[in-house]
Formats: C-alpha cells, sequence, structure tokens
C-alpha cells in the first residue's frame, strides 16, 4: 500500500509541475488586468520547441530557455493587441491558443529527422530526470516529494517567492493596483501600459517553463496535443486560487491528484471504461471550481482583479 | 491686487480640445501660496479639464504653466507630484481592496523595495494627528465612508509632500459636519505656506473657503475676484451668464383626485432591515408633495416600491385607484409612473447608448417609433431633436453618447424622457442633486410645469430651499415612518429639522411654538 501510494504522490507532483508554473503565470498576467486566453497555444508552442531544441542540440538548459522565450513572444503578441491596439482581450486570447495550436501541431511534423519523414514524433531526446535528494528521499511517502525533477524543485521556491513578491513588496503593490483600478494607478503615476506588458510578458515565460515541462520531464517526448487541454485547466485554477499564487498548488494537486489516480487504476486494469477515467480529472476540476467559487463569493471579499478584461487609456472616459 | 507676493503656480493661455469640444479656451490662472482659490462654472464649464491638465492627466493644446515663476513641462501624474501638485479628484483615486497606508504609498518610488508598512503607518498617524484627519492605516477603502475616503485622499497627498493641493468637487459627497472639518483643514494647510484650488459649483462654499475666485463659462474664463468683494447672487450670474431666479414663480396649488396612494407600506432594504413601517401617503393631481428627511430613512425604498423596483411585505399602493401593489416596473410604467432616480448614472441611462437612443427608451414600444417591430431610425432622430430642443439639452449631436454629457444634460435628458412619457404621477428623487444653478433652475421648473399640467409630482429632496420652493406639501421621513405633514407655505426649516431628527409633528409643534400654540393643516 505505502508504495503504491507514494508513487501516486509523485505521479501528483510531476504532473502539477506545468500546470503551477502555467497557473501563476497567468495570476500575474491576469493580476494586471490582462485576460491572456491563449495558454493552451503557448504551452503546446514551448512543449515542440523545448523537445525539438533537446532533440537537436541535447542541451536540456537551451531547450528550456528556448520554451520561455517562445512563450514570452507570443504574450508578446497579446500584450500588443490588447494593450497597445486596444483589441477585445478575449478575441485575442482565442487567437493565440488556435494559431499556437496549429504551429505546434505543423512544427512537430517538420523538425523532426529525415529518417521519421522530418517527425518529432516518436523521438526521444534528453529529458529532465529525477533527482533523489540525500536522506530526504528515504522517508516514507514524503520521499516522493524529495524525488523529483530538477524543474519540479523549482517550483517549490516560486510558489512562496511568487506569493511574497506579490503581497509584500511594492512591486507587487503596483502590480495589484494596476489591475485593480487603471485610473488609480495612473493618476499615482505608474505607468500602466509598461506594468502589463512587463507581466504579461512575465506570465508568457513561466507559461513556457510549464510547456517545457511537459515535453522534457512528465511525459519525455512529441505528441500531437500533449497538453491534454491543461491550458484550460490553467484558466479554471486561476479563479479557483482566487488570484493568489500561494493557492495554485491546490489546484494542481487536485488536478494531477486525480489524474495520478485515475492512471494507476487505468494501469491496475479496472473495469471502468478508460473514458470515464480520462474524464475524470477535468469533471473533478470543474465541479470543485464551482462549489468553490460559489463558496468564496459568499464568505469573502474577494474577486477577480476589478479591471480584468479592460483595456486603459488616459484621457478615455 | 497684491504685487509682493509672487503667484507659486501660474497657467497661461491653457487651451484644451476634445473631439467636437472645446473644453478650455485660452484660461489664465494665478495661485498665491497660503491662499484658497475657487474655481466656480456650471457642470462642464471646464473645471475639471483645466486641473486635469495641471494634475498631467491631460495635456494641453496650448498655453504655459509656471511654478514659482519657472515654465514646466507636466507630462504625467508623476511630473506633477514631483512639482508639488496633488489633486483630489471627484471620484476619488482609490484601490477599493487595499489598505489606506498601501494607498498612500502607491507608485511612489523613494518607497523601498520591501515596504515597512509599520514605519508608514506611524508617518501616516503623525500627519493625521497634525491636520486632524482621522484615518485608520490599516483599514480597508471600502470598509470606509465617503467622507473619510476623501480624509484619505487628502492625507495621501500630503504624505505626497504636495504644495498646491487641487479639489474637485469636494463637499458634493459630505455633510455639513464634514464641510466645515474641510474647511478647517484648509486654512491650516495655507496657514503654512501651501495653496489650494477648489473647484465648485456652489455659491455659498466660494464665500465660506476662499480667498479668491475664478468664474468659468463655457470654457472661458470670464471673471477673477477677490472673494470678499463679491456675493452669491452676482457669482451666481457670472456663472450662468444671466439673472437667476432663486425662487421659483408659481400659483397656489389646486390640487384635484387622488392619483397616487400609499397605504401602510412595509418594505425591507437590501440587507434585510425594516426600512419602510406602515408608511401611508397620497399624491393628488395637480399638487406636488416633497418627502423631507435625512437621507437613508427609508426614501429611497418609497421610490422603489411605487415604481415596482422594490417588493412591498404589507400594504397597498395605488395608482388612478388601481391597486398597483408589487406589479412590475413596466405594468406601472404602463399605468403612468415616470421615474427620476436617484442614481442618474446607474439607472437612469445607458451611458454606452446615444442620447437620442436614451430619450426613446420609453417611447419605442409604440407607434409612431416602432413600425411593425422594427426600429424606425428617422422618427427615432426626429424626436430626439424635438426633445433636445425643447429641454435644451446640450449635445454636440443626438448620436453623442450619454456618457460624454455633462451631469446637468445627463439629468436633462433622463427629465425629457420622463417627462414625455408621464402620464400622471412623477417621482422624482433627488432630481436637483450636484447640478449647478442653471440646471437646477430648469429641472425645478418643469416640476411646477408638470404640475400646473394636471400630474401628482412626489419630490424626494434634501434640499429643504428646494422642498420649501418647489413642494405644495411636505411630508417628513423618518426611520421608514411619517413624522407628520406640512404646508410648505408655513413650514419653517427649524420645525422641518426638529421632524427630520424623529420628533413627531405635535411635540415639534409645543417645542418650536410653546404648548398653547395650536395649529392645524
Amino acid at each position: 500500500m505505502i508504495p503504491l501510494i507514494t508513487s501516486i504522490i509523485a505521479i501528483t507532483l510531476s504532473a502539477g509541475t506545468s500546470l503551477v508554473y502555467a497557473t501563476i503565470g497567468e495570476i500575474y498576467t491576469e493580476r494586471s488586468g490582462i485576460l491572456n486566453l491563449g495558454i493552451e497555444g503557448m504551452m503546446l508552442m514551448s512543449a515542440v520547441t523545448a523537445f525539438a531544441t533537446a532533440f537537436h542540440t541535447g542541451s536540456l538548459l537551451l531547450a528550456v530557455l528556448l520554451a520561455m522565450l517562445v512563450g514570452m513572444l507570443l504574450a508578446l503578441i497579446h500584450a500588443f493587441l490588447s494593450i497597445t491596439m486596444r483589441a477585445n482581450q478575449v478575441v485575442s486570447g482565442l487567437s493565440i491558443t488556435l494559431f499556437g495550436t496549429g504551429l505546434a501541431s505543423f512544427l512537430g511534423q517538420r523538425l523532426g529527422p529525415e529518417s521519421n519523414g522530418f517527425n518529432l514524433s516518436g523521438m526521444s531526446a534528453v529529458k529532465f530526470n529525477r533527482l533523489q535528494i540525500e536522506g530526504l528521499g528515504d522517508i516514507p511517502l514524503l520521499g516522493a516529494v524529495f524525488n523529483q525533477d530538477p524543474l519540479t524543485y523549482l517550483v517549490y521556491l516560486l510558489i512562496p517567492v511568487a506569493w511574497y513578491f506579490m503581497y509584500k513588496t511594492k512591486f507587487g503593490l503596483n502590480l495589484r493596483s494596476v489591475g485593480e483600478n487603471p485610473q488609480t494607478s495612473d493618476a499615482m503615476g505608474l505607468n500602466v501600459t509598461k506594468i502589463r506588458y512587463l507581466y504579461t510578458i512575465f506570465g508568457g515565460m513561466l507559461v513556457g517553463i510549464g510547456g517545457a515541462h511537459l515535453s522534457l520531464a512528465y511525459t519525455p517526448g512529441w505528441t500531437e496535443n500533449i497538453t491534454g487541454g491543461r491550458g484550460w485547466i490553467v484558466i479554471a485554477l486561476v479563479i479557483f486560487s482566487m488570484w493568489n499564487p500561494s493557492r495554485a498548488i491546490l489546484g494542481a494537486i487536485l488536478f494531477g491528484g486525480i489524474n495520478a489516480v485515475q492512471f494507476r487504476l487505468q494501469a491496475s486494469g479496472t473495469d471502468i471504461p478508460s473514458a470515464y477515467l480520462n474524464m475524470a480529472p477535468y469533471v473533478a476540476t470543474i465541479l470543485v471550481l464551482v462549489l468553490v467559487t460559489v463558496w468564496e463569493s459568499h464568505n469573502r471579499k474577494v474577486g477577480p482583479p476589478a479591471a480584468l478584461g479592460t483595456s486603459y487609456m488616459r484621457e478615455d472616459k | 491686487m497684491e504685487t509682493e507676493k509672487k503667484p507659486i503656480l501660474e497657467m497661461r493661455g491653457i487651451t484644451k480640445r476634445f473631439p467636437g469640444v472645446v473644453a478650455n479656451d485660452h484660461v489664465d490662472l494665478e495661485l498665491f501660496p497660503g491662499e484658497v482659490l475657487a474655481l466656480l462654472g456650471e457642470n462642464g464649464a471646464g473645471k475639471s479639464s483645466l486641473m486635469n491638465v495641471l494634475a498631467g492627466l491631460y495635456r494641453p493644446d496650448e498655453g504655459a504653466i509656471f511654478i514659482r515663476g519657472e515654465k514646466v513641462q507636466i507630462d504625467s501624474p508623476r511630473d506633477a507630484r514631483n512639482l508639488g501638485i496633488g489633486m483630489v479628484h471627484q471620484n476619488f483615486m482609490v484601490v477599493d481592496t487595499m489598505t489606506v497606508a498601501e494607498n498612500i504609498i502607491l507608485g511612489l518610488t523613494e518607497v523601498s523595495m520591501i515596504p515597512d508598512m509599520g514605519k508608514i503607518s506611524d508617518r501616516i498617524r503623525e500627519i493625521s494627528s497634525h491636520y486632524n484627519l482621522k484615518v485608520d492605516p490599516s483599514a480597508y477603502i471600502w470598509q470606509l465612508g465617503v467622507g473619510e475616503q476623501q480624509r484619505v485622499e487628502i492625507l495621501k497627498q500630503i504624505y505626497r509632500g504636495a504644495e498646491i493641493l487641487i479639489l474637485d468637487e469636494p463637499t458634493a459627497v459630505l455633510t455639513p459636519q464634514e464641510s466645515e472639518e474641510l474647511n478647517n483643514i484648509l486654512r491650516q494647510m495655507t496657514s503654512e505656506g501651501k495653496a489650494a484650488i477648489f473647484i465648485t459649483h456652489k455659491m455659498e462654499e466660494v464665500i465660506a473657503f476662499s480667498d479668491w475666485v475664478r468664474v468659468l463659462q463655457h470654457g472661458k474664463l470670464v471673471t477673477v475676484k477677490r472673494t470678499s468683494e463679491t456675493n452669491p447672487q452676482e457669482l451666481a450670474r457670472l456663472m450662468v451668464g444671466r439673472e437667476v431666479l432663486f425662487r421659483i414663480d408659481k400659483a397656489p396649488a389646486e390640487p384635484k383626485d387622488v392619483i397616487l396612494e400609499v397605504e401602510n407600506v412595509d418594505a425591507n432594504d437590501e440587507k434585510g432591515m425594516p426600512a419602510l413601517k406602515g408608511f401611508s401617503l397620497q399624491v393628488r393631481q395637480g399638487e406636488i408633495v416633497g418627502i423631507a428627511g435625512v437621507a437613508g430613512n427609508g426614501q429611497r425604498e418609497l421610490t422603489e416600491v411605487i415604481t415596482g423596483l422594490h417588493p412591498v411585505l404589507n400594504g397597498s399602493i395605488k395608482i388612478n385607484g388601481k391597486d398597483m401593489t408589487n406589479r412590475s416596473p413596466l405594468a406601472i410604467i404602463r399605468s403612468g409612473v415616470s421615474h427620476i432616480p436617484s442614481d442618474r448614472i446607474a439607472m437612469g441611462v445607458v451611458g454606452d447608448m446615444s442620447v437620442a437612443n436614451n430619450l426613446v427608451m420609453k417611447g419605442y414600444r409604440r407607434k409612431p417609433i416602432t413600425h411593425g417591430g422594427l426600429l424606425d431610425p428617422r422618427r427615432i432622430l426626429d424626436f430626439a431633436r424635438r426633445m433636445i430642443d425643447s429641454f435644451k439639452i446640450a449635445t454636440p449631436t443626438p448620436d453623442t453618447h450619454v456618457k460624454f454629457l455633462s451631469g446637468g444634460n445627463i439629468q436633462k435628458t433622463i427629465l425629457a424622457r420622463e417627462i414625455d412619457s408621464c402620464g400622471g404621477v412623477l417621482v422624482a428623487a433627488y432630481p436637483s442633486r450636484g447640478l449647478d444653478v442653471g440646471a437646477t433652475e430648469a429641472v425645478r421648473n418643469e416640476m411646477v410645469r408638470q404640475r400646473d399640467k394636471g400630474s401628482g409630482v412626489l419630490l424626494v429632496s434634501e434640499d429643504l430651499d428646494e422642498l420649501l420652493s418647489v413642494a405644495d406639501r411636505i411630508v417628513v421621513m423618518f426611520e421608514g415612518q411619517s413624522m407628520g405633514e406640512l404646508s410648505s407655505a408655513d413650514a419653517e426649516v427649524e420645525m422641518l429639522g426638529l421632524m427630520m431628527s424623529g420628533v413627531s409633528k405635535k411635540k415639534a409643534e409645543k417645542e418650536y411654538y410653546g404648548s398653547d400654540h395650536a395649529t392645524g393643516v
């Protein structure tokens, strides 16, 4: 029993890692008032970039860096459209998802080796391996926490840092106020446009790491639609987190955990049809999301950043 | 003019154009240290635009600004702040979900990366006790009332080192006591060499608060005067550009049949607490019944139960003899009730729709505006032009979005629509609140005209002068009950004041006239 639970914890954390990166990225973006629905496309693009780079260069570092760069570039397009051009943010985000999904699929069929018909799927490359931390990794059950890949260890650090930055530093204060009330922020001398660009691109960078984790660590390799809709789950997890980085972990554990359990169940040959098991994490996330949101809105004075999804221009009425 | 004193601020020939409007047309301004300058003008005269130029929010198309004799360029609020200019906007610039202290340090470059909130709070408390501005640094803005939020705004500007404080209609939201406090704070600031500019359209405040007054009209500067050398009548004339009637000329009322009858109505407010307790009222055709009372004593619920926007728990509401209790707003509109709501932006107009469309928002259901379910744009435009003419709505075109109009013109738009569609009952809640003299006069005269045409008018107001001059009878409300009614011809302000504080009419008469005086209305 203990090995089973240990392995479920391990898979949960690994499955949740890409979600935490992308969720925290999107929380930062949304806190500045910009809604980015392009996550799914951005994760796919960064996943294919990371894998192709790892395959051709053998450098994991370069692979992650390029994935970050791709995430930032796509976020920059969204920032330009929604901040400078003042386009509808929903439309802009959805276009990025459509564009990213299509382009990633195309690149997956073109960046592979000639021997495989230039196809990347089915190839293998360098990947992030699990590193057991001496001493800690041997603890029963909890040891699973310290038997992970480097990107997951990095996420352990990212969560508290992201929370501290947002709530305890003046930059975090500026960020929150821009998403809450851009008029006031402008009158108080903040550069609303600059801050929105900055955190939209920063969010894209974290989404890029999330995408890289999928193709380099969680399910190493490239398969079409490797994200399995995770980009959309992230949008739900942001709401579930109530735009608080420290709560991103809860949503990621929920989705990752159910994923791990159903994975184990499928492996053990249960009678439940696999379609239902595959569906389970998504259904559960939606159900919990609805319940938690209803409960929260009744009990606390928290909600989305007040200016989320709106553009701001001085001298506008 | 005293010439020894050098102005701390000069604005020369400031011009600011918006698409279709010249908000400021070569306006000059001078401000001296230790003095308060009042900027007086009607809604839309360009006072706020001029100050937004100074605060770095608008860029002027022409003109120059000098601070302590030196020419300066103000491109952003940050520039303004570095020059010691701080503005308290009419719609407060605060972030609701943050604390007072967080709001005060927002955007300050000199604050360290990890702000020491304890130290900052101490500094805030220091300023707060020095100026007697009671504020709790750790309170969240959403927990504060408007008066407190304004104190936060003033404190914020002092904290940020403002030497020139701009206040945009600061008293519009304050009680008389809070206005008095504000005046004291301004006096203390000016005694320390700071200067203030004060935007208002109320003459009494110019007299009470300022040393100098500059009057703007249609974006142009018309006069500069020392406050001590002028009076409210003169200021009103300068502001509007003609003589203003402070009294409404009206014939005695000739009340006919009862058209609106509220009988023993109970209703709860939004929090579920009793707001109306067995309230009764009759309005006859051809009379104006005023409702006096301190805001929050059930006036809002009263107007909303009559117009079908709020549920009645017990009792009945009859319109033209027909029971309309808890009927839908549409059914009540069709029975002849018009409504000028207290919150004109939220309930009176759709800001992002054109003036024309807002004007037909009630008439669109009937012919000839609609034909076989389709709107007739030509007739809508004709109708709108007629309304714009007869109600003198100042709008660039009928297609202009309502949100671009000034408060007075938004109110005139609502008035035009409601009066045109009125079928006998007009419920008006605070119709002249926040309006300038010209618009107030127009609104009041329109209500009297409606009465003379035979409608019954229910006028809720917090302005006793308005009630005494416009209404024929006045009912005083206190905690959801009627304290009695007075004929406005012989009502005294002191009597009304007593009744508004919860003293019944009988007791109030005893206190006011002595025990042996007996009157009956």
